[in-house]
This record gives C-alpha cells, structure tokens and sequence, in this order.
C-alpha cells in the first residue's frame, strides 16, 4: 500500500516536474482581447452571419491580423473601424450607426413604447371608475352552461 | 359603446395598414440578393498600390501609371473555383475586343497562378501579384473574382462582386466604358 | 414504389384538406349539422395520411433509396441509421413535411380534446385550421416535394450535413415546429370566435389549455436550439440574435403576452379584442418565421437551399391568411365589449402594462430584423443589425417587464391598494435591492448589469415567496394550510413556477455574461493552464476513427486544487463524405458551472491551440426555460380545463353502456 503511495507521489511529482504553463496563443494577449473585443461587434462579409471574432473564413483571419497590426501601431478602436467601413460600408458594422436613415431603427423601440403606454394610459383611463359593461347576466349564464353542463350534442 | 369603438377603429386600421407596408417589404425583399454588399468605394479614388507584376516579379505596377485610361481590375486566383467560370468571357473580351483588363491575382502562389494562365489563356494586359491581400483589403475584397471599372482620373465607378458574364458586358460594362471614354 | 405511395397520401391529404377547409365553415355558417360534421373526420383522414407520407419518407431514409433526390440530397449510406431518420427533416422539403403532419397532428388532438365544445365551434376551428393546411399542402406538392426522383439514382447520397448529425437535431426542430403550428390552434378558436361573433369568457377558456401547450413548446424548442448551438459550435455562444432565432423569438414574446392576456379575459372579460389580436399575432410571426427561413431574403446560418418560388409562394400564403384574418378582425372588433372595468392600481392594469412591455420587445426583435431588408429594398445602403443594437433594445424593455411580474400575481383584480402593495412588497424590494448591490461584490466584480440581473432575479424569488405567503395567511395551522395549497388550482402553480423560471434563467444569463473565464494557449503534451482555480492539463492527443468521420481528439485532464474533476476529448473532425471540418467541443457541466474545452489548429506536429472556458451557472439558462415549459404544462393540465372533458368521457361512457345494454 505505502509503496503503492511512494510510486503515485513519485508519478506526480515527475508530471509535475514535466509540465509547464501553456503560453498564451496570441503574442499580446492584450491586443488580442482588445482585438477579439473589437471584432466581435463586426460582421464577417464572408460567411455573412457570423462576426468577425469568430468566423474561420480566410479574410476573417486577414481582418484579424489587421486589427492587430493597427492597434500595435498605437491606432484607436474608432480609427480601426473608420477603416474598415470606408472599404466595406456599414454592412460590417453589427451596431449601425445614427444617421438619417437608421433614426426609426434607433428610436423605433421607444416610439413604440410612447404609443403603447399612450394606449394603455387611455384604455385605463376609459376603464378606471366608469361601470363598465360587466359580463351580462345572459352572458354569464351561457359561459357557464357551455363550460359546466354535458350540453354538447353528442351526448342525447 | 360608439365612442368607445372609434380609437379601436383606429388602431386596427393602423394594424392592417403595417401588415400591408410589411407584405411589401418583404414582396420587395424577394427580388433583392441578401449576401451582396455594396462596394462604399465607388465614385471615390481607387486605393493606391504598388506590386510586383506577376510574370516577372522584379518590376512593379502602380495604379498611377493607369491614370488616363479608363481600365477594368479584375481580382482572380488560381484556387478561386467561380474564376473559371468568367475566365472564358474575360478572354474572350480581352482579345476580340481589346477591352482593358489587368488581373490582381489574390492571395495566390505565383507558380500556381502561371500555370493556371497558361491553361486557361491570360487575359490580362498585365497582373499583380497581392500575396499577402493587402491590397485586396483596401480595395474591400471580400468574394474572389470581383472587378472594377476604374476611369481616367482613377475613380471608381463600378463594382461587379461574382463571375462577370458576357450579357452583363454587353449591358452594363461596356457601355460605361464607353461613356467614360468620351469625358 | 413506397415514394410514390407518399406523394399520392400528400395528394389525397390536400383534397380531404379542402374538403374540411369549405364544408364545416360553410356548414357553420348555414346552421348544417351534416356539413359541420365533417370537420372531425376529415382531420383524422388527414392526420393519417400525412402520417402515412411521413412514414414512407423515412422509410426512403432508412432504406437508403436514393432514387429520391431528397434523401439523395441529405444522406448517406455511411450515416448512422440515428441521423438516417431525423435527416428527414434535414432540410427544406422534408422539414416542411414534418411542419404539415404536426399540424395535422394539432388537429386530430383537436377532434379528441372537443367534445365539451359547441359543434359550430369546434366546425369552424377545424375549418380554419383545414386551410391553413390545405395551403402549405399545396405549398410542399407544387414547390417543395420531398418525393420526386432521380433518375438514374446516383450510387450514394451527398450526405447530412454535419452540423445536423448531432443528438439536438433529434429532438430540437419537432419541438420548436409544435410550438409554431400549435399556436394555430389559438389563431383558428380566435378567427372561430370572430366568424361566430361569440367572443366571450367561454372562448378564452377554450383556447387557453391550446395556448399553453403550443408557448410550453416553443419554450422547449428555442431552449433546445440554443443549447444545441452552445455546444456544437464550438465557441459557447448560445444566442446570435440570428435572424432565424428571432423568426422563433417573436412569436413566443407574443405568445407569452397571449397566455396573460387569456388569462384576463378568461377571469375578467377584459382585453377581448386585444387577446384575438395576440393570437392572430402569434400565428402570423410564426408564419413570418417559415417566410423568413425559407426565403431567402435574410443570410442566416440556417440557409435553406433557396428557390424564388417558394419564396412567392409562402408570401403570397402569409399574405392571403394574415390579410383576410385582420381584415375580419377590423370588421368585427366594433361590436365586441369592453368586459368589466378596473382601476389604474389591478392586476388588470399589470397585465395589460405587462402585455404592451412583451409585444413592443416583439415588435422591436421584428423592427431589427427586418430594417436592413427594408433598407435595402429603398435603395438606402446596406446595413448590419446585430447583437449590440438587440442587447441595447431589449433590456430596457424588459427590466421592467420582469419587475411587474413580481407585482401582478399580488394585486387584486379590479382594484387595488397601492400602499397595501407597498406594504407587502417592501422586504421583496429591499432584499432585492440589496442582493443587487452587495452579491457582486461577495463574487468579485460588480457591474451595472451584474446588479440589475442578479436583483431582477431576486425580486421574481422574493415576490413569488411573498405570493405564497399571501396564499397561506389565514390558515391556522399546517393541517389547514396544507389543505390550501393542496386546493389551490394547477393554473397558479404554473404560473408560479413559469415566474420562478424566469428567475432561473436571469440568474444563468447574468452569471454566465459576468464570470465566464477563457484562455486561448498553445498546448502540448503535458502542459498545463490555469483558469478560474482549475488545472487544464493536457494528457496527449490521438487519432480516432468515427462512423463516418476521423478526428483528432485530445485528452485534457482537469483538476481542481489537485483532486480530479473530469477528463474531457474534445476533437477535431473531418467528415468524409464532404469532407468537411468540424469542432466537437467538450463539456463538463456542472450545475454551478460548466468546463468548456475547445481543440483549435496544430502550430505543429505536437503542439495545439486550445481553448478552456469556465462557464458559471450557464446551465440555468436552459434549466429556466425547462421550469417555464413545465410551469406552462401545469397550468394547461389544471382541473377546470379537465371538468369538462371528464364530464363528456363520462357521458359517451354512459351511451356506450346504454347501447351495448340495447
């Protein structure tokens, strides 16, 4: 048994003399979460619905390298994508900027939240203290006869 | 109840008519291609590049030299499968009719891309090899074969994304090319 | 021969899908009890022939007939015979087969489920649902029939594609198909009602158990098909507000709204017009769905092989159904009332708040997806909508969406009293509050939306305990208040653990975002790394040989402060057929966390990009909408949807005995 426990510990101890820290893939670790932070708001033109980030296609890998060769030039996230929306327009950017034409896009949300709540606020306000037409006496008579009672014509 | 029943009118009339506005979108949308990106390049300058010219790698080319001359840029590459597709048609174009075309041969090897010239025909005045695609990103490539129609002050003026066929050289290329001859 | 026994069982399941589409509405209309009887037979036909042509066509798969260019297209004699059978719906005209036969199967459901109905009813609902199917019948035999051959057959099939020969393809596509066609179901009582102007109590009733099955499986399906995503793509995403995910997403927001919304007018007689608009809505999402996927006007990882036709087809199908149903809707909204009356301070008002919260979120997923095609389609540039514009819509919407859901459950129909409210729901909002601002804290990084996540989903806790509590006030003694939970109806525990769910799912989806960890390293055999105090070591890697594929797998040991926790192989695969790569990532999942390990590209001969991920309380994402889905199931089982159905059995019972007796 203990030399069943000596030979496990010398195992482990040659793994462990063995074993070293895996490097990191990327050179720069900081440029590359700066870059995979970055890319990951782009849109691949290749295989259109994945993002720059994590598409395999070929151009991908060559924006990617980019990417990296600029911000290790010192350039900023926003020159990065000036550069890339002046080669490939607007469709790279998943977030698309406020311009003229996107202004529905971007206040859309919030034109349709100030009507609905305009709706609701008026229905309520229709609602609220007047008597409103309760369900009548006949009404509530069928519901429940139609719910409660065998009465469907299959049964005699 | 009259009173009641007049905003409700209104709205669903407003529902109906954003259920027609959408039919139509989408009716509109049918006819549209999703995946074709237009180029923002076209009417700006065509990006400058310096390369050396395929056959003999010690010269160079630069797009400067073309200023004065309305001229096509086709993207190809060896391994570009569509490639072959249009490859007869820009042949065809280049010898009978004298069109202007120079090839930029994308990420490609340069034995490779020789010997495709050599089976398939070289159409090209002259191509460039852009080994690394530096120069394909700043032209926005993103789909090999691609050509420009680039006019003598070196602006681009049209973008074709896919194999170029000879209907569409009749109809659209040629025809610009010849209006912008004339400016 | 058996592919032509399919085509001809389509043939005949479309005329017996017109037959029932004219005569029973016809019937109702003219007060004919012989032509309204049809509409039970003719769906039970109908379900046995699209069985009948589903059958043949999986038989074609599992026979590997190739001589049908549909199998020819999406299988192979090497696939396994698994895969062999759910590659029938592996793509676009066997998929919409299944589509059909589940809608057949809805309305065979229907002809049992029934009997408590009025006959003009249950005529006229099985009428609707007839040409709904007569439609998309007609839409597969003219654009989309998985049955035509291929002559000469070639000597094999193309193959399945890859990515679909996974466990998830089993089960995610039926269930998220039963949720789009079940909300048919609701769209035909609703379009029913309409035509019988009887747009009462009753009707809300009837139609809410239909619902809830329907919305429990779409749940179902949409948790399927993200999980699916997370672990077959490789990265651990598990939502792209992907233009295919938000064909799904909408109608189930909408859905969501519906079942409330029934729930008022089943309780109150309110929101009547509103609650048939909801179910037109959910069913025309759905529809928009099948249009968006199988268009082709949006990219989308989902591509169906694209043919303009079909394209037209659907649309002009959408169109038709969509149009005359709103159109019969504006004609007869004028006369449905108002049903009773409440107060700015009800469960009504929540509700209804709540209900206008879930369709604009609707409606802004339909905005996003759709504004670059209508762009496009204005000639006004090429635009991208993506994640980011989804993220930054859709949390303000429902933030307080989710905060309503903690009051609506406490407060009184018709009216109630604020301060009481406030009374009650004080300690819920302190703790919540509190968990908010410190619970980031204790877990090392607080952000803005690790806070408002991690309070949401406290609030939704502590609301639903004080709920309880509520429940339980006046009873004396355990005895007593056993008995008050054992009489308390099925519905408010559904609506209890749905509330839960969501609680579940907000804690996974915030956690996951806030603490997820990953390192990308280059490894060889013996390396080790280090993420969020677990040891990453890799054992060694080794070629192995799959059923039809060959990968690369390594073995990667993993401790934690030297005990072991799990070895995990994640491969590389190329599938031979089409030789196409595949990344089969390796998952430890735990409750509290999940290890995700994902094999990259050899830098050479022995060394690998790896990728380790430590994913915490990802699993809860989807264990939040399997709470949900049997939240809904529970309340679709409880008894006052059964009364009457026992009381029906009952009586058929009672004739049977009679008859036997004569």
């Amino acid at each position: 048994m203990s030399r069943l426990l000596v030979l496990l510990a010398m195992l482990l101890v040659s793994a462990v003399a063995w074993a070293k820290e895996a490097p990191p893939a990327a050179a720069d670790p900081a440029i590359e979460a700066r870059m995979l932070a970055l890319a990951s708001q782009l849109r691949c033109l290749v295989c259109q619905n994945e993002s720059l980030a994590a598409s395999n296609a070929d151009l991908a890998a060559d924006l990617r390298e980019e990417i990296r060769e600029m911000m290790r030039q010192g350039k900023s996230d926003k020159q990065i994508v000036a550069f890339l929306v002046a080669r490939y327009g607007d469709f790279v950017l998943y977030k698309p900027p406020l311009m003229a034409s996107t202004v529905l896009l971007w206040f859309g949300p919030l034109l349709l939240l100030l009507a609905g709540g305009y709706a609701l606020f008026r229905r309520i306000r229709r609602r609220s203290g007047a008597p409103g037409p309760e369900l009548s006496a006949a009404e509530r008579a069928r519901a429940a006869r139609l719910l409660e009672s065998p009465g469907d014509p299959e049964t005699p | 109840m009259s009173a009641a029943s007049l905003p409700r009118m209104r709205t669903t009339w407003i529902v109906v008519g954003a259920f027609v506005a959408l039919v139509i979108v989408l009716a509109v949308g049918l006819r549209l291609n999703p995946s074709e990106v237009p180029s923002p390049l076209i009417g700006k300058p065509a990006p400058q590049f310096e390369l050396p010219v395929l056959q003999d790698p010690h010269k160079s080319f630069s797009g400067k030299e073309m200023l004065g001359k309305v001229w096509l840029l086709n993207v190809w590459a060896s391994w570009c499968v569509s490639c072959r597709d249009e490859h007869p048609v820009l042949v065809e174009y280049a010898k009978d009719r004298g069109v202007p075309i120079y090839g930029l041969d994308y990420k490609d090897k340069r034995a490779d891309a020789l010997q495709w010239l050599r089976d398939f025909g070289d159409p090209y005045r002259l191509s460039v090899s852009d080994a690394d695609g530096r120069v394909g990103i700043n032209f926005g490539v993103y789909g090999v074969p691609e050509t420009y129609l680039i006019d003598k002050r070196g602006i681009i003026r049209y973008k074709r994304i896919g194999p170029v066929s000879s209907e569409l050289m009749e109809r659209k290329i040629l025809p610009m090319m010849r209006e912008l001859e004339r400016e | 021969m058996i592919p032509e026994i399919g085509q001809f069982a389509l043939s005949l399941a479309l005329a017996v899908a017109l037959a029932q589409a004219i005569l029973p509405l016809a019937g109702a209309a003219r007060g004919d009890a012989a032509w309204m009887a049809i509409a039970r037979p003719a769906a039970r036909v109908q379900f046995a022939l699209l069985a009948l042509a589903f059958a043949c066509l999986t038989y074609s798969f599992v026979a590997n007939d190739f001589s049908v260019a549909y199998v020819a297209e999406h299988s192979n004699t090497s696939l396994p015979l698994v895969y062999r059978i759910t590659g029938v719906w592996g793509g676009h005209e066997g998929s919409m087969l299944l589509w059909t036969t589940l809608l057949a199967a809805w309305m065979f459901a229907v002809t049992l489920f029934s009997g408590h109905l009025p006959e003009d009813m249950v005529a006229r609902v099985l009428g609707v649902m007839g040409i709904v199917s007569a439609g998309f019948l007609a839409f597969i035999l003219f654009t989309s029939d998985p049955f035509t051959r291929l002559l000469p057959a070639p000597p094999n099939g193309r193959d399945l594609n890859p990515l679909l020969q996974d466990p998830g393809m089993v089960a995610h596509p039926p269930m998220l198909y039963m949720g789009y066609v079940g909300f048919s179901v609701a769209f035909a009582f609703a379009i029913a009602a309409l035509l019988s102007g009887r747009l009462d109590a009753a009707w809300a009733r009837w139609s809410r158990p239909w619902t809830l099955v329907a919305w429990m499986f779409l749940t179902l399906g949409i948790a399927l098909g993200s999980a699916w995503a997370y672990y077959v793509l490789g990265w651990g995403g598990w939502w792209f507000w992907d233009p295919v995910e938000n064909a799904s997403f909408m109608p189930w927001l909408v859905g969501t709204a519906l079942i409330h919304s029934l729930a008022v007018t089943e309780k109150r007689g309110s929101f009547r017009s509103w609650t048939v608009l909801l179910a037109i809505c959910a069913f025309a999402l759905s529809l928009l769905g099948t249009f968006l996927v199988r268009s082709g006007v949006l990219t989308s990882v989902h591509a169906f092989a694209v043919d303009p036709r079909r394209g037209v087809f659907i649309l002009i199908l959408f169109a038709a159904l969509v149009g005359s149903s709103l159109v019969l809707y504006a004609a007869r909204t004028a006369r449905i009332g108002l049903g009773g009356s409440f107060d700015v301070v009800s469960r009504e008002s929540s509700l209804l708040a709540n209900n206008v919260l879930l369709t604009v979120a609707a409606a802004s997923v339909l905005l996003g997806t759709l504004y670059p095609l209508a762009l496009d389609a204005l000639g006004a540039g090429k635009i991208s909508v993506g994640p980011p514009y989804f993220d930054a819509v859709f949390v303000p919407l429902m933030a307080p969406a989710v905060f309503l859901m903690g009051v609506g459950p406490l407060a009184r129909w018709k009216r109630a009293s604020l301060p009481e409210l406030a009374v009650l729901l004080r300690w819920a909002l302190a703790v919540s509050v509190a968990c908010g601002v410190l619970l980031p804290l204790v877990l090392g990084r607080w952000s803005p939306m690790i806070g408002l996540g991690l309070a949401l989903a406290v609030w939704v806790v502590a609301t639903s305990v004080v709920t309880l509590r509520e429940r339980l006030r006046h009873a004396s003694s355990a005895a007593s208040a056993w008995a008050r939970l054992r009489s308390t109806p099925r519905a408010w525990y559904g609506m209890f653990l749905a509330h839960l769910g969501i609680a579940v799912f907000i804690v996974g989806v915030t956690m996951d975002k806030g603490y997820e960890s990953q390192k990308d390293v280059r490894m060889q055999a013996g390396d080790t790394v280090e993420l969020s105090g677990y040891t990453f070591r890799m054992i060694g890697i080794s070629k192995v040989q799959g059923p039809n594929f060959t990968a690369t797998q390594a073995q990667i040991e993993i401790t934690r402060g030297g005990r072991p926790v799990a070895n995990l192989y994640p491969q590389r695969r190329i599938y031979t057929v089409q030789q196409m790569p595949m990344t089969d990532a390796a998952i430890n999942a735990g409750l509290f966390r999940h290890l995700y390990v994902t094999l990259g590209d050899p830098l050479n001969a022995t060394t690998w990009i790896v990728r380790v991920q430590v994913r915490p309380f990802v699993s809860w994402i989807w264990l939040g909408c399997l709470v949900m889905a049997i939240g809904g199931l529970l309340s679709a089982t409880d008894r006052r949807y059964r009364v009457a159905a026992a009381i029906r059995r009952a009586g058929a019972a009672e004739i049977a005995v009679a008859q036997a007796a004569r």
